[in-house]
C-alpha cells in the first residue's frame, strides 16, 4: 500500500461515524477540476459502470509515475469523495504501487456501515477499472 | 397549467407543496431532508432543515426490518420532531428517498407529513436560498407509538396470496423482463432470479415525473396507473421495486395523488421474491400468468 493510502485509511478508522462522513465530504471538495486536455475530450475518459452517478476516468503518464483524472458531478458528493480519495492515495505513483493496492482498499476505510453497500461496491469498481487501465498502460509502453 | 392547480386536482392536495409555499411558512414546519447521496445534505440545505439518513437511521440495525416503535421516538427526539408538528419531507433523485421516509413516517402514524414537489432540484432550480449550517434540535418527547404495518406495508405471503390481483412493478423494463437483476448503471444487489412477480404490471417509478421532477398532473397520471391496467381506485394495490424504496414513491403517487384506498409497499420486494425458495416468477415483457 503507498505510503498515502495508509495515511487515508489510519485517518478514516481514527474517526466515529459522522466525522468519517465529515472527512469524506472534505475529500469530494478537494477532487481536482478534470484536466481541459479531458474536459474538451470527454471520450477520452471511460465510464464507471458500477457506481451509481456518472463519474469517468482516465489514467495517463508513465509507468514511473502515473496520473488520474477523475469527472464526477458536484451533485454527487459520495461519488466525488472516493474518487478523490483514490486520486491522493494513487496519481503520480508508480504503476506497480498502483497494481499493489489491495481490491479491498476500499472497505479499509471502514465506510461500509455510514454508506450503502451499494456505494463501496461502486469505489471498488472504480479501483478496478483504475489497475486494468494502468496495467494496459503500461503493457503498451513495455 | 401552473403548479398550484396541478396540486388542486390530485386526491390529497393537502401532503404535496410547492416551494414558494415553503418560503412562506418555514416557520411552521420541520423541513427533513432525505436523500440517496448520504453527504448531498452536507454540502448544502434548505435553511433550518434536518438531515434524515434513510440507511443508518431508518432501518433496524441487525433484522431486516424497520425501527421499533422505542428507536423511532428518538431518532425524532434527535431530530426534534414533535408528533403534531408538520413535516415537510424533501430529497435528491426526485424524492425517491423523500417518499420513502414519508412511507416509513406513515408506518408510525405520524399525521402531518408533506412532500416537497419537485425536491431538492426544485428548490435549486427556483433560486430557493442553500445553507450548510445545521440546526440544533432539541427533544420534544416524541411518545412511543405503534408501528402500524398492516395497511401500507406488504409481506411475501400475502404478495403470494395476491397475485392476479391490482399490483404494480415499477423497475425499470429490463428489470422487470428478468434481462437484468439491477437498475441501468448500479451495481447487482443479489438476487438469483430475474424478470417479475406474476400478472404484475410494469409502471416504472419515474412515469409520473416530469423533466422539473415534479409530478405529472392527475390526468396523466390516471392514464398510466388506471387506463393502461384497468385497475380503479377501488382497486387494493401493491407496489414493489428492488428494496423497497423506488416502491415508496409510486405508494405515494397511488394513495395520496391518485386516492386509491388501499396501498401496499412490499419492501422485501425484488432482493427478497427473487431470492425466494419456490416463489413463482413471470419473466418477459408480459404481465405473465398466476399459477
Amino acid at each position: 500500500m503507498t505510503r498515502a493510502a495508509e495515511d487515508i485509511v489510519a485517518d478514516f478508522q481514527f474517526l466515529e461515524g459522522s466525522d468519517r462522513l465529515q472527512l469524506l465530504l472534505e475529500f469530494s471538495e478537494a477532487l481536482p477540476e478534470l484536466d481541459e486536455r479531458y474536459g474538451d475530450h470527454p471520450e477520452l475518459l471511460e465510464r464507471v459502470e458500477e457506481c451509481q452517478s456518472p463519474v469517468f476516468i482516465a489514467v495517463d503518464g508513465t509507468a514511473a509515475k502515473i496520473v488520474l483524472h477523475f469527472s464526477a458531478p458536484r451533485e454527487s458528493p459520495t461519488t466525488r469523495g472516493f474518487a478523490s480519495i483514490l486520486f491522493s492515495a494513487l496519481s503520480s505513483h508508480s504503476a506497480d504501487e498502483i497494481l499493489q493496492l489491495s481490491d479491498d482498499f476500499p472497505t479499509e476505510l471502514g465506510l461500509d456501515h455510514i454508506i450503502t453497500p451499494l456505494r463501496v461496491r461502486g469505489m471498488r469498481g472504480m479501483l478496478a477499472r483504475i489497475k486494468r487501465k494502468t496495467a494496459e498502460l503500461v503493457a503498451k509502453d513495455a | 397549467m401552473d403548479q398550484l392547480s396541478k396540486i388542486a386536482e390530485y386526491a390529497n392536495p393537502d401532503v404535496l407543496v410547492t416551494t414558494e409555499w415553503l418560503k412562506n411558512n418555514m416557520e411552521n414546519v420541520i423541513v427533513v431532508e432525505s436523500d440517496e447521496d448520504i453527504l448531498l445534505y452536507e454540502t448544502g440545505h434548505i435553511p433550518g432543515a434536518v438531515k434524515l439518513d434513510w440507511h443508518t437511521e431508518l432501518n433496524h440495525p441487525l433484522r431486516r426490518d424497520y425501527l421499533e416503535s422505542e428507536e423511532f421516538a428518538k431518532l425524532m427526539n434527535l431530530k426534534g420532531i414533535g408528533r403534531q408538528d408538520t413535516v415537510v419531507l424533501y430529497g435528491d433523485r426526485s424524492n425517491w428517498w423523500a417518499t420513502y421516509a414519508f412511507w416509513v413516517f406513515k408506518l408510525f402514524g405520524h399525521e402531518n407529513v408533506m412532500l416537497l414537489d419537485g425536491g431538492r432540484n426544485k428548490w435549486i432550480a427556483d433560486g430557493g436560498e442553500i445553507s450548510k449550517e445545521k440546526p440544533t434540535a432539541s427533544s420534544k418527547d416524541y411518545p412511543v407509538v405503534g408501528r402500524h404495518d398492516s395497511e401500507i406495508r406488504a409481506f411475501r405471503d400475502e404478495v403470494l396470496q395476491h397475485i392476479g390481483q391490482p399490483m404494480v412493478d415499477v423497475r425499470s423494463p429490463e428489470e422487470y423482463s428478468g434481462e437484468r437483476l439491477h437498475m441501468p448503471d448500479f451495481p447487482n444487489e443479489g438476487a438469483t432470479r430475474g424478470g417479475h412477480i406474476p400478472t404484475a404490471a410494469s409502471i416504472p417509478w419515474s412515469k409520473s415525473i416530469q423533466e422539473d421532477e415534479t409530478f405529472r398532473p392527475i390526468a396523466e397520471l390516471e392514464k398510466l396507473y388506471f387506463e393502461n391496467t384497468g385497475y380503479d381506485r377501488n382497486s387494493d394495490f401493491i407496489a414493489y421495486c428492488r428494496i423497497g424504496e423506488r416502491s415508496s414513491h409510486s405508494w405515494f403517487v397511488l394513495k395520496y395523488l391518485l386516492g386509491v384506498k388501499n396501498v401496499r409497499n412490499y419492501d422485501g420486494s425484488w432482493t427478497e421474491w427473487g431470492n425466494l425458495v419456490g416463489a413463482p416468477i413471470a419473466t418477459g415483457s408480459e404481465p405473465g400468468l398466476a399459477a
